[in-house]
């Protein structure tokens, strides 16, 4: 049997060990154009003992990406590893042939990039492309890929892994072709798999499978892997060690546990504090105006032509009602494809509904933009989720911010320039920006530029459309603090969108939840404090990651969930039924949910009553 | 009235900017400065095809039509500089005249084509729908129907003159610029910049201009080049055909054409157009991809 001379239980690995990855001072830098050396990354050294995780974290512009690359031998082009040593197993690859490399790529080193749906190939199947890698090396023969592939497809969690193969990648959804670049990854087997943000573009509620499947294969396969991330509470589920990254420097090493408990470094300090915004919320002071700012009945928008009863051919948007008073902020939660943008752009007037009612402190507003005044215009702005596509690349900072207060207040010349300085010190940029295309301003900038072109016409009403999604933590927790004091200083009233609910509890008075265009919950703050929630803000809770390590549950995929009848196709039933795990059988599966109120004050689309979503929701959070 | 009233000694609210923008001469050499080494050599060439353009009959030792050389295809002398031609012209004169026609004639046909084309092409994006509708298919007929049979009509009904050709060498390259400019603008419209003004309450005029059009300026410019170019090869295919510019003048594509015997023995007189020809229109689109690229990328 076994050697009686070694220990039957070895638990840790010996130190003389080599560790499987090892950086050292590790230096990339690139030629600026005015033809100075821009350091990206500055000495970063770091170990992976074989087959454990470790996690790069930090901002964007920390370097985190620039150095996953480095591990395959690749950096961006104009930019070079100027000092320094990479070896990966027995492999020093700074001093590999650019052959040796292409034979390393997709072999013995993976990587598996952050957008899926942009890394595959859309004209050719899945199977092609995942087995793929192992053909070029010349690894395995078609057939056996083909049957490894399906292996992993299984291992992944993946729906009828036997034939998702032969679809093409416009037919699956983001985290399931994520897990097929995964797959894709693993095929041969690879010592290294490098994972870029690979959950960041997801809902929450979809990466939660995600991780759960990348840490099982992982874990099984004994695979050393790089997790590149800006989110510490995803981190803490897949990695062993972390490194914190800022501009290109190591902040802080260290075990997962330790940076997690007892972090040393100010700035790992600064992200933890990110990653759980705490926002200053308004006082409880009574509403004044009895009239609403915003009003919304029985709201019903989409695509396509409207029919007789005023429904449109691809409804997006259901029957929605809500009130927004003035100084107050209201969150409107969802996943990708619930309405919540659809929400905003019909507030805005830039899609008409099919049918409902809204009014503007009591007055009915017109439906499209043709039946709009100036003032209207003026009193609602829309802020975009993405300010690189927002600001228009042609003009500059002050140009941008000029126009509302040419169009809406005819402000020219010297007391425009004197409004802009007073709208950038406002969003706390300095005044020399103006003058600046909006091309040279970064993400967050951005973001600032683009709130303040809404400032600029004094509304009384701002659409943010996930303002803080596409920023990093600490950049998106300074925006919200920015809103915060603008509705607290201003009075200015906002409806905000985000998929996020931490986000939303920190900064609204009251939340809204979207569902594939219905309202599912709808209530005051407090009412998502605690359980009962509806079904789906009860999922959408439990999905966000808690820094804490073993918070992502083991196995692959949701539990059970109790059976229903076979969905009847086109019945007008509870659209959450397919997910729902406290559906009920013979009453969720025939007949559409009431609308009630639960006692902390939200009401709730659903069958389930106060007691029995208590005593399923209190279950869970025991688990 | 008067100004003795005035507080001189309180200062300013605001302080007089001080001067922004130094003087043209100055801003024009720092924005030649930055220009890439192509963009260098390309602005060179173009400027020198300019003044060409303006003082070039001015600077020709001989009129153009006149029968100076008894020999044809006489290479370059100390009398001819650039030799003679195929009826015993001074080719120097008769390319100094040229230039002017072909700069002339193909800039302001190209510059016709792109502002019909692309002011079309914003009307249709802005305006969507069966404004779209209705304009694009009228172009699609229009790209039917061929060019040189158009200005051979044209021609025959309205007698040949530079108005004419300008206008029908213009015209004929509108519907190719259209279909480019309104694939940009579609693209453009669907940004969300545009649709932040469109919730501003913009009119669609100010959209298209302000919001579009300087996003597009680029791949026009890099358009406007390539349409000078067959404009260019149009003007030259037409005088072959006698529907050109009218001898005694010329412009540089017929000169290649009436020369073309002169190939065999390596006259200047066919090289010399030519190359007049590829330096311009070559010089044309290595200034235009070496202009800074603002906005988008």
């Amino acid at each position: 049997m076994s050697d009686p001379a070694t220990a039957p239980d070895t638990p840790h690995v010996p130190p003389h060990v080599p560790p499987h990855v090892t950086v050292t001072n590790l230096r990339i830098a690139a030629r600026g154009p005015d033809g100075q050396d821009i350091v990206i990354v500055d000495d970063v050294s770091f170990a992976i003992p074989k087959g454990e995780v470790l996690a790069l974290i930090g901002e964007s512009g920390s370097g985190k990406t620039t150095i996953a690359l480095s591990l395959l031998g690749h950096v961006r082009p104009g930019a070079a590893i100027t000092g320094g040593s990479i070896t990966v197993g027995d492999a020093a690859i700074r001093s590999l042939t650019p052959a040796a490399l292409r034979d390393l790529r997709g072999n013995r080193i993976a990587y598996v990039a952050q957008s899926a749906a942009s890394a595959f190939n859309p004209s050719r199947t899945l199977m092609d492309q995942v087995v793929e890698p192992a053909l070029i090396h010349d690894l395995l023969p078609r057939p056996a890929a083909e049957a490894k592939a399906v292996e992993l497809f299984r291992a992944l969690g993946l729906p009828k892994p036997d034939t998702i193969g032969q679809r093409y990648p416009h037919q699956l959804s983001g985290g399931q072709l994520q897990r097929l670049m995964a797959a894709m990854a693993l095929i041969t087997d690879p010592e290294l798999v490098i994972l870029d943000e690979p959950t960041t573009a997801l809902d929450v509620t979809t990466q939660i499978g995600v991780l759960q499947a990348f840490r099982a294969v992982v874990r099984d396969r004994g695979t050393t892997a790089v997790y590149v991330s800006h989110d510490l509470a995803v981190v803490a589920q897949m990695a062993d060690h972390i490194v914190v990254l800022n501009r290109g420097r190591v902040r802080e090493t260290g075990r997962v546990h330790q940076i997690l408990q007892s972090p040393r470094d100010d700035y790992t300090k600064t992200l933890m504090a990110a990653a759980h915004p705490v926002v200053e919320a308004a006082q409880d002071k009574p509403r004044t105006a009895p009239v609403p700012l915003l009003q919304i009945e029985g709201l019903t928008a989409g695509y396509g032509r409207v029919d007789a009863q005023g429904r449109p051919a691809v409804p997006v948007l259901r029957d929605i009602g809500l009130t927004l008073h003035r100084g107050e902020i209201l969150g409107v939660i969802g996943e990708s494809g619930s309405g919540k943008s659809t929400l905003a752009r019909v507030i805005a007037g830039l899609l008409p509904p099919a049918r409902g009612r809204i009014s503007l402190d009591g007055a009915p507003l017109a439906p499209g933009l043709d039946g709009r005044s100036r003032d209207d215009f003026r009193r609602v702005q829309i802020v975009f989720q993405n300010a690189d596509v927002a600001l228009n690349p042609a003009h500059s900072v002050g140009q941008i911010l000029k126009r509302p207060l040419a169009f809406y207040h005819g402000l020219t010349g010297a007391a425009a320039d004197a409004r802009v300085a007073e709208l950038l010190e406002r969003i706390q940029l300095p005044r020399t920006l103006a003058d600046r295309p909006c091309t040279d301003l970064s993400g967050g900038q951005k973001q600032r530029v683009n709130l303040a072109r809404a400032l600029a016409a004094g509304p009384d009403l701002i659409l943010c459309d996930e303002v803080t999604s596409a920023l990093d933590t600490v950049v998106g927790a300074a925006i919200l603090d920015l809103l915060a004091d603008l509705r607290r200083e201003l009075g200015i009233a906002m409806v905000f969108i985000s998929h996020d609910i931490s986000t939303v509890r920190a900064i609204c008075d009251d939340i809204l939840v979207l569902y594939s265009g219905d309202v599912v919950d709808q209530g005051p703050r407090a009412a998502f404090g605690s359980p009962p929630h509806h079904p789906y803000t009860d999922l959408l809770i439990r999905s966000v990651p808690e820094m804490r390590p073993g918070w992502l549950p083991e196995g692959l995929g949701a539990p059970a969930l109790p059976p229903i009848d076979p969905l009847a196709g086109d019945a007008d039933l509870c659209r959450f039924l397919p997910r729902c795990n406290v559906r009920v059988a013979g009453l969720c599966d025939r007949i559409a949910p009431p609308r009630h109120d639960l006692a902390a004050g939200n009401a709730i689309l659903c069958h389930l009553e106060e007691g029995p979503l208590a005593v399923a929701q209190r279950a869970e959070a025991l688990v | 009235m008067s100004g003795a009233s005035l507080p001189t000694a309180a200062p300013a609210p605001v302080p007089a900017p001080a001067t922004k923008r130094a003087a043209f001469p100055a801003r024009a050499l720092r924005w030649t400065r930055r220009l890439p080494l192509s963009g260098k050599v390309g602005l060179a060439f173009v400027l020198f095809w300019l003044v060409i353009a303006l003082i070039g009959p001015l600077l020709a030792p001989y009129p153009i039509g006149a029968f100076v050389d008894e020999n044809v295809f006489s290479p370059a002398s100390r009398t001819f500089l650039l030799g003679s031609d195929y009826l015993g012209r001074d080719v120097l004169s008769r390319l100094l005249h040229a230039a002017r026609y072909t700069v002339g004639l193909g800039a302001g046909a190209a510059l016709l084509a792109c502002t019909v084309g692309t002011g079309l092409a914003l009307v249709a994006a802005v305006g969507r729908g069966w404004v779209d509708e209705l304009l694009s298919r009228f172009m699609d007929t229009v790209i039917s129907i061929p060019s040189k049979i158009l200005a051979l009509v044209m021609v025959a009904a309205f007698g040949s003159s530079l108005w004419l050709l300008l206008l029908i060498a213009g015209l004929t390259y509108v519907p190719g610029n259209y279909r480019i400019a309104r694939a940009l603008a579609v693209n453009l419209n669907q940004m969300d910049f545009v649709s932040v003004a469109r919730a501003r309450g913009e009119r669609r005029a100010y959209i298209a201009l302000s919001e579009i059009l300087p996003n597009m300026l680029h791949p026009l410019l890099a358009d406007f080049g390539l349409r000078f170019v067959f404009i260019v090869l149009l003007l030259s295919a037409l005088s072959f055909l006698g529907l050109g510019v009218q001898p005694p003048q010329a412009d540089l594509g017929s000169l290649v054409r009436e020369n073309i015997s002169g190939i065999a023995e390596g006259a200047p007189a066919i090289l010399m157009p030519a190359l007049a020809i590829a330096t311009l229109t070559v010089s044309v689109n290595l200034l235009i991809d070496a202009l800074p690229h603002r906005g988008r990328n």
